[in-house]
């Protein structure tokens, strides 16, 4: 058997497929949604995947949030004492692998600006938060260190407050009252849009904390602080360094549960991603059920065919076809149809997700390996259910198959 | 060399054919002795029943004696599987069937190719040969046409066309006429003498009419699964 006859039984398989065009197209349906449900499904979840990895990524992904108390949602029956600056200075000097250690204490304020006024957030914190949250200046600057360890009155605003307070007015320089303060604008934000998770970051105003502290809260505690990991430092392993720095710091008994928490964004965007990505492979396998099926129905029209077409079984084997170019010939013409099915299968998918990707807000990206699994299986199912409608065709008296009605 | 002084192209002894096992067995041919030389053109004769059918699935390969042997050329046939008399028959045999046995939808181009892509010949090559073959039998013309655009005649001229592509060198005619008027069966019993003569194929045919089998050298009668009579003409 050479690669000549190879290549003749494909060019007549294709005859066979064209002369019967419809059923050829019915037969190789079930492959081509299979296909393309598996292939749509597998990108899409993918997508989603990422789409989710992205907007966590959004929040910060190399970031660790320290809150006093047990936990999200749980109040915790003992009484948390909160964190100081000396917590937030220690942990900079002491802990390895970290980039920007943030406090962070916040207060609910109403703005005003001449005639406007409008209900926000305040913000006390360094100019290390812009850099461990990734916010950018659209104009202005950050704080100077004096303005930082002085607690002036200066303040960086988000891009929300600016449409609502300063309307057209360039907000650089204007001075704008929180409460009974008066506070100068030194730089404006650069709009993020919501991350999905957490505070709206637009819509805020970023004041040195020695200032909210003195000014607004009357306090000397720091509601919580962010801390920035260096990529190369595992996020878990930087947690668990503060964990046990805290905890000496904070005296909590050995056995005892933390008064504090860590909220890791990489963790949870583990979890998530790991879910979504369970999900994919949920919705593939159902989908790969449906190929499957696709695939017993070209063996069920590959028997169709082979009893239809007895009488020329019957004269191909008595002018000198031997038993396995018969086979080869039935089989190369279940795998081309499958093959066939399959190729469009692929393109319907690309269509598909294509048009759904914008829909459902996720970017399509061409997945090179699942079109290649999924062209591979269909490949798979043309051999293995080809096989016995061939062998059936070969394995026929060529006497009586030219009798045959 | 003469005919009779040659080793027989063909040479049966003892042949028999029993179909079914216990008592429903059957036995279609009891004993037959035969001998055909090259360029011989025998026709077989006989009621339905007298096994000469089995005896031409027997010559033709197709079919296995239950006892008895074959030589064809030679070799002991019976002794051969199924391939290597699959590859016999692609070599030495053509076959022409009473019901025609063209492949439908298929053009009588691609019919006359068919044993060629067997042998592994390029698409150039069939071609030229099918085209070749086609003309022998007059139909050129009609080489893109699909079983169902020809006539009877035609049909059958297209499957001589196919059984001498390979030049093969005995021609094997089960009631080649039988499907067709007496207007067309004398055409292609003239084509089959024609062969026979012209090209030195020898040539085995089954018919029912003796009109037929006057066009033969030598008439072979079956009767009862054994031969009743040979008779060179």
């Amino acid at each position: 058997m050479d690669l000549r006859m190879l290549g003749t039984t494909f060019l007549l398989a294709l005859r066979e497929i064209r002369r019967h065009v419809l059923r050829s197209f019915l037969t190789t349906l079930g492959i081509i949604i299979g296909v393309a449900a598996v292939v749509t499904m597998v990108t899409l979840g993918n997508a989603a995947t990422r789409s989710v990895e992205q907007s966590i990524s959004n929040l910060g992904a190399n970031l660790l949030t320290v809150r006093p108390g047990q936990g999200f949602g749980r109040g915790g029956g003992s009484f948390a004492p909160p964190f100081g600056l000396d917590d937030v200075a220690t942990v900079r000097q002491q802990i390895g692998g970290v980039l920007h250690v943030a406090p962070q204490t916040s207060a609910a304020v109403i703005a005003v600006h001449e005639a406007q006024n409008w209900s926000t957030t305040v913000a006390g914190t360094t100019n290390d938060y812009f850099a461990s949250s990734s916010l950018e200046l659209e104009s202005g600057r950050l704080f100077t260190e004096e303005e930082e360890s002085a607690g002036k009155s200066v303040c960086v605003i988000g891009a929300t407050i600016t449409t609502n307070l300063f309307k057209q007015l360039d907000p650089l320089g204007r001075s704008l009252r929180l409460r009974d303060i008066s506070c100068v604008v030194v730089g404006v934000l650069k709009k993020r849009g919501q991350a999905g998770f957490g505070p709206d970051q637009d819509d805020q105003v970023v004041m040195p904390i020695k200032a909210v502290m003195r000014r607004l809260t009357g306090r000397q505690d720091v509601g919580s602080f962010q801390v920035a990991v260096d990529k190369r430092f595992e996020t878990k392993n930087v947690s668990a360094a503060i964990t046990a720095l805290l905890r000496e710091r904070r005296n909590v008994a050995p056995g005892t549960d933390d008064n504090f928490n860590i909220f890791d964004a990489k963790q949870l965007s583990d979890t998530l991603a790991g879910t979504t990505r369970t999900m994919t492979t949920l919705l593939g396998a159902v989908a790969a059920v449906s190929l499957l099926v696709g695939g017993i129905g070209i063996m069920n029209i590959m028997l169709v065919s082979v009893t239809e077409r007895t009488r020329e079984i019957g004269i191909r084997l008595a002018i000198g076809a031997l038993r396995r170019e018969v086979l080869l010939q039935f089989l190369v013409e279940a795998i081309t149809l499958s093959c066939l099915g399959g190729l469009i299968g692929l393109l319907v998918a690309f269509a598909a997700t294509m048009g759904l990707a914008p829909l459902m807000r996720m970017s399509f990206e061409f997945d090179g390996s699942i079109n290649l699994i999924a062209f591979g299986f269909s490949a798979a199912i043309g051999v293995v259910f080809g096989y016995f409608p061939a062998r059936r065709a070969a394995s026929m008296n060529p006497i009586d198959a030219l009798r045959h009605e | 060399m003469t005919e009779s002084a040659s080793t027989p192209l063909i040479e049966l002894r003892g042949i028999t054919k029993v179909f079914g096992t216990g008592a429903a067995a059957f036995q279609a041919l009891r004993g037959v002795d035969l001998d055909i030389h090259e360029r011989e053109f025998v026709a077989v004769m006989g009621a339905s029943g007298s096994g000469k059918s089995t005896m031409m699935n027997i010559l033709g390969c197709l079919d296995t004696p239950t006892s008895g042997s074959y030589r064809f050329r030679g070799f002991n046939v019976e002794r051969l599987d199924q391939d290597e008399r699959a590859l016999l028959r692609r070599r030495y045999l053509g076959f022409v069937f009473q019901g025609f046995n063209l492949l439908a939808r298929t053009t009588a181009l691609e019919n006359v190719e068919l044993p060629l892509v067997y042998r592994g010949d390029t698409a150039v090559k069939r071609r030229e040969r099918a085209m070749a073959a086609l003309d022998q039998v007059g139909l050129a013309p009609w080489h893109d046409h699909t079983p169902g655009e020809l006539s009877g005649g035609q049909q059958q001229r297209v499957a001589i066309a196919r059984a001498i592509v390979t030049e093969p060198q005995v021609l094997l005619a089960d009631e080649p006429t039988g499907n067709l008027d007496s207007e067309r069966s004398v055409e292609i019993m003239e084509l089959l003498s024609g062969l026979n003569r012209d090209r030195g194929m020898t040539v085995l045919m089954v018919t029912h009419e003796p009109d037929m089998a006057a066009f033969a050298s030598t008439i072979v009668k079956f009767r009862d699964g054994q031969i009743a009579s040979r008779e060179a003409r």
